[in-house]
C-alpha cells in the first residue's frame, strides 16, 4: 500500500518551514535530508543511543521516534541552533572542546542537546555531582566511550557558568 | 529501519479519533508518545496502514487530582507527571517507576497512559498502575467504559481494548490513609526495562497492622503479575521480615517469568522474591513515616 504525504509547517532554528513529507517520514530524516541540518545524526533509529536528540517546543525529543507530520506547527531546534550565527560556539560546545569532550563527534549534537536541556535545568549555585551529569547523559550512547571527557566538559561548564557568581559572593 | 508506508491522521476530538478507529478497523493504531510504537514499526514488527495520532485532540494532556483520585488523559507525558508536586503528595509510587522509565528525552515524549495500553510485561508502567488499582477509560463508537486494570491485561502487548477502541483516561483511585509505596527493581543498566520490577502498596492501621496490601510485578509472566492472593495472609498482621520473606517466596512459586537475554525464569524468581520482600518493607516504613 502506498502511505500518506502531508503538508508541514513548522519553526526550525527560528526559521518558518513548509514542505510536503511523506508520513513515514521521521523528523531527523526531514531535518537531515529535506533541510540539509545534517548536524542531527541518526545511530540506532531505535530510540536507544540518543544522537538524534533535538529540542521539540522547549523539551528533548528523539528524533527518531517521531514523525515529521507530528511535528506539524511545533518549534524545533537542532544542534545548529547552538552557535552563534557568526560561528561563536556555544559555551557547551566550547566546554567539549576545552575538555576532549568528544572523539569522533558522531554522539556529540545528541550529547549537547541532552546537556543544554540539564544545564538549563539545573539551579546556579551548587553543581552537580559526577553521578548526577552521568544519570543525566545516561540516555546518549558515546560509542568510543569517551564519557570522561564529556562529563568533564558538563563539569567545567558548570564552573565557568557559576564562577562570577561565587566570586560575588566572597 | 524505516516504517512501512501509513497514512498519519491528526483528529482534534476523540469522536473523531473513534471514527478512524472504526473506519480502519484492524488496520490502525493509535498514536500517543510513540516512543514503544514507532521503534516497532522502524523494525516493522506492528505495520499499522493508518496512524491516528491523538496528540491534537485538546485536554489528552491533563493531569488531574481529586477525590475521585488521579486522573491522567491518554497523552499526560511521563515526565510531566513525575514532576508533578501533586502526583509526588498523593501517588508518589507513579513517580517512582517512572522515574525508571528510560532517560529523560523519551519520558518527555512517552505517555504514562501510552505505556499501560502497550502492555509489555516487562515495564515498570502496568505493573505499577496495577498495584494503584487504577482503571481505564476507554472510548469507543457506543461511548466510554470503565476497565479495570485487573481485567484490562490479556496477554502480551495485548488488552481488553477493542480495535475501534481508545483509551483516554487513566485514573487512580485516591490511596487510603497511612499508606506507603515503594518501587524497586533490578535492571542491568540504568533506563533498560527491568530484569523484574516490584511495585508494593501497604496501609497500615493506626495499631500497625496491615489493613491494605497491594503487590504487582513487571517480567514475571505474560501480563502484569497481580500477588493479590500471595499477599493476603499480611492483612490483619504485623507486617515484619519473616512474613514479608513469605510473600517474597510465595510470589516467586506463582508467578510465570521468562527465560531470555537478561536472565533465567529461575533467576527472575529469586529477583522477584527478594525485590517484593524489599518493596514490602519499604512501603510498610513508609506507611509507618506518614503516621
Amino acid at each position: 500500500m502506498s502511505g500518506g504525504r502531508t503538508e508541514i509547517e513548522l519553526t526550525v532554528n527560528g526559521e518558518c518551514r513548509r514542505c510536503q513529507v511523506e508520513d513515514r517520514t521521521t523528523l531527523a530524516d526531514f531535518l537531515r535530508e529535506e533541510l540539509g541540518l545534517t548536524g542531527t545524526h541518526v545511530g540506532c533509529e531505535d530510540g536507544f543511543c540518543g544522537a538524534c536528540t533535538v529540542n521539540l517546543d522547549g523539551a528533548t525529543a528523539r528524533s527518531c521516534l517521531l514523525y515529521a507530520a507530528q511535528a506539524d506547527g511545533c518549534a524545533v531546534e537542532t544542534v545548529e541552533s547552538l552557535a552563534g550565527p557568526d560561528g561563536e560556539l556555544h559555551p557547551l560546545q566550547e566546554a567539549f572542546r576545552r575538555c576532549h569532550g568528544l572523539q569522533c563527534g558522531f554522539c556529540t549534537p545528541g550529547m549537547l542537546m541532552a546537556a543544554q536541556e540539564f544545564v538549563e535545568s539545573w539551579p546556579p549555585g551548587s553543581p552537580p555531582s559526577d553521578g548526577e551529569i552521568r544519570t543525566a547523559l545516561a540516555g546518549n550512547l558515546c560509542r568510543c566511550t569517551g564519557y570522561q571527557g564529556i562529563v568533564a566538559a558538563l563539569q567545567s561548564y558548570f564552573e565557568s557558568r557559576d564562577q562570577p557568581r561565587r566570586r560575588d559572593e566572597r | 529501519m524505516k516504517s512501512a508506508p501509513f497514512t498519519h491522521h491528526a483528529p482534534d476530538s476523540v469522536g473523531a479519533a473513534v471514527e478512524l478507529l472504526g473506519e480502519h478497523a484492524g488496520r490502525a493504531r493509535v498514536l500517543a508518545g510513540g516512543q514503544s510504537l514507532v521503534p516497532l514499526m522502524h523494525r516493522r514488527i506492528e505495520r499499522p496502514e493508518h496512524l491516528v495520532d491523538i496528540n491534537r485532540v485538546a485536554g489528552l494532556d491533563r493531569i488531574e487530582a481529586g477525590a475521585e483520585g488521579l486522573s491522567l488523559g491518554a497523552v499526560a507525558r511521563q515526565r510531566a507527571v513525575e514532576t508533578s508536586p501533586e502526583v509526588a503528595r498523593g501517588w508518589p509510587l507513579l513517580c517512582e517507576a517512572i522515574a525508571e522509565v528510560a532517560h529523560p528525552a523519551i519520558r518527555n515524549r512517552g505517555t504514562v497512559l501510552g505505556s499501560v495500553c502497550q502492555a509489555d510485561p516487562s515495564a515498570e508502567l502496568p505493573a505499577a498502575a496495577l498495584a494503584l488499582g487504577g482503571r481505564v477509560v476507554a472510548a469507543g463508537p457506543g461511548g466510554r467504559r470503565r476497565i479495570e486494570l485487573g481485567e484490562f491485561f490479556t496477554g502480551v502487548t495485548r488488552t481488553a481494548l477493542a480495535p475501534d477502541e481508545v483509551a483516554v483516561e487513566l485514573v487512580l483511585p485516591p490511596p487510603p490513609p497511612r499508606t506507603g509505596s515503594a518501587w524497586l527493581e533490578l535492571s542491568r543498566r540504568s533506563g533498560d526495562l527491568p530484569v523484574a520490577g516490584v511495585a508494593a502498596v501497604v496501609g497500615l492501621e493506626p495499631g500497625g497492622r496491615c489493613d491494605h496490601v497491594r503487590v504487582a510485578c513487571a517480567n514475571a509472566g505474560p501480563v502484569p503479575f497481580d500477588a493479590a492472593e500471595q499477599v493476603r495472609p499480611l492483612l490483619g498482621a504485623a507486617l515484619d521480615r519473616e512474613s514479608a520473606a513469605a510473600v517474597g517466596e510465595a510470589v516467586a512459586a506463582a508467578c510465570d517469568p521468562v527465560s531470555d537475554y537478561q536472565g533465567t525464569a529461575a533467576e527472575r524468581r529469586r529477583v522477584l522474591a527478594a525485590l517484593t520482600r524489599r518493596a514490602l518493607l519499604v512501603a510498610a516504613s513508609r506507611a509507618g513515616g506518614a503516621l
